[in-house]
């Protein structure tokens, strides 16, 4: 993004009245782009315009983090951001599991996890 | 936002309500981990890095003041697509121990972990070991066989390591994708008999 007078200001140093801390987006929570965020046109900022081309299909934060070259960090903060614009969808496991055991103690998870093992 | 999709859409948009669940892979610098990653994960292991800042205060420093650098830790992993709507990911562990605050990030709301460990080289596993079982996370401990180890060397391993007999022990291959399916699924055994006997 650009400051009014012109100067590169790095995203990851604004707020944006993010909902939750960063720190808690699982390192293998899924982001996808939203509908909106395809139609978004190109991004001003290149990290935010690469990370909405390759959450076309779901990636998990760490590979974000790892395709776009930047550190783990950098990543969350820009996800959580394009998530709060509603650009990007993040399907963080764990939230998905809220009041329940989470997914990692969730019998019928293990065990299709452990069938689609062994079908490797 | 996109509530209405993922709770309305049900099967058409699978690949937007996938599940991701990961596994561990921890053990010594040089172990072998992200090689036991690739030999499994549908791509080349990919390796995020984070940064950390490090107080350190150099004992030349006659001013004493502390100074702050800025360390990478970085770490691979790899991914496997179980299903449309599951994915699973391996996450190795840093190299240097010292790193735990990492590990936190790496192990929370994991199935378990992997302990992989060189058996020339016990000693390089210890911090792994405390680190899970302290956390109360499921665990196995997978013997690297590069070296020739002999199934009756494991129970003289597990003594050295001071594992209770709960734990089960593998040897295998991290270059084998046949020998890390295996030690995967013992780990979701091992897991899910965790929950059937809390």
């Amino acid at each position: 993004m650009a400051a009014p007078d012109g100067r590169r200001v790095r995203p990851y140093l604004a707020t944006r009245g993010r909902t939750r801390p960063v720190q808690d987006i699982a390192i293998e929570a899924l982001v996808s782009t939203t509908k909106d965020g395809r139609t978004h046109g190109a991004d001003p900022e290149p990290e935010r315009e690469r990370i909405l081309r390759l959450c076309h299909s779901p990636r998990s934060v760490a590979e974000v983090a790892a395709i776009v070259s930047m550190p783990l960090g950098v990543a969350r903060v820009l996800v959580a951001d394009l998530e709060t614009e509603g650009l990007v969808r993040v399907a963080d496991p764990h939230a998905a599991f809220a009041g329940s055991a989470e997914p990692a103690r969730n019998l019928s998870v293990l065990e299709r996890v452990r069938d689609g093992l062994r079908r490797l | 936002m996109a509530f209405v999709d993922s709770e309305v859409s049900g099967g058409t948009q699978a690949d937007q309500d996938a599940l991701s669940v990961k596994i561990v892979v921890a053990g010594g610098f040089g172990v072998g981990k992200t090689t036991f990653v690739g030999a499994v994960s549908e791509i080349e292991p990919l390796r995020t890095e984070a940064l950390m800042t490090e107080a350190s205060t150099s004992v030349d420093d006659l001013s004493m003041l502390p100074e702050k650098r800025t360390t990478t830790v970085a770490m691979d992993f790899g991914r496997i697509t179980l299903a449309d709507d599951l994915v699973l990911y391996l996450f190795g562990t840093p190299g240097q121990n010292r790193f735990w605050f990492m590990w936190d990030d790496i192990t929370r709301g994991a199935i378990g972990a992997v302990v992989l460990v060189d058996t020339r080289r016990l000693a390089d596993c210890f911090g792994a070991i405390d680190y899970v079982e302290q956390r109360g996370i499921p665990f196995v401990v997978a013997l690297n066989a590069f070296n020739g180890v002999q199934e009756h060397d494991v129970e003289d391993v597990r003594d050295a390591l001071q594992v209770g007999p709960e734990v089960p022990f593998v040897v295998t291959d991290a270059r084998e994708r046949e020998s890390v399916k295996v030690v995967l699924v013992t780990l979701v055994e091992h897991a899910m008999s965790l929950i059937q006997q809390p």
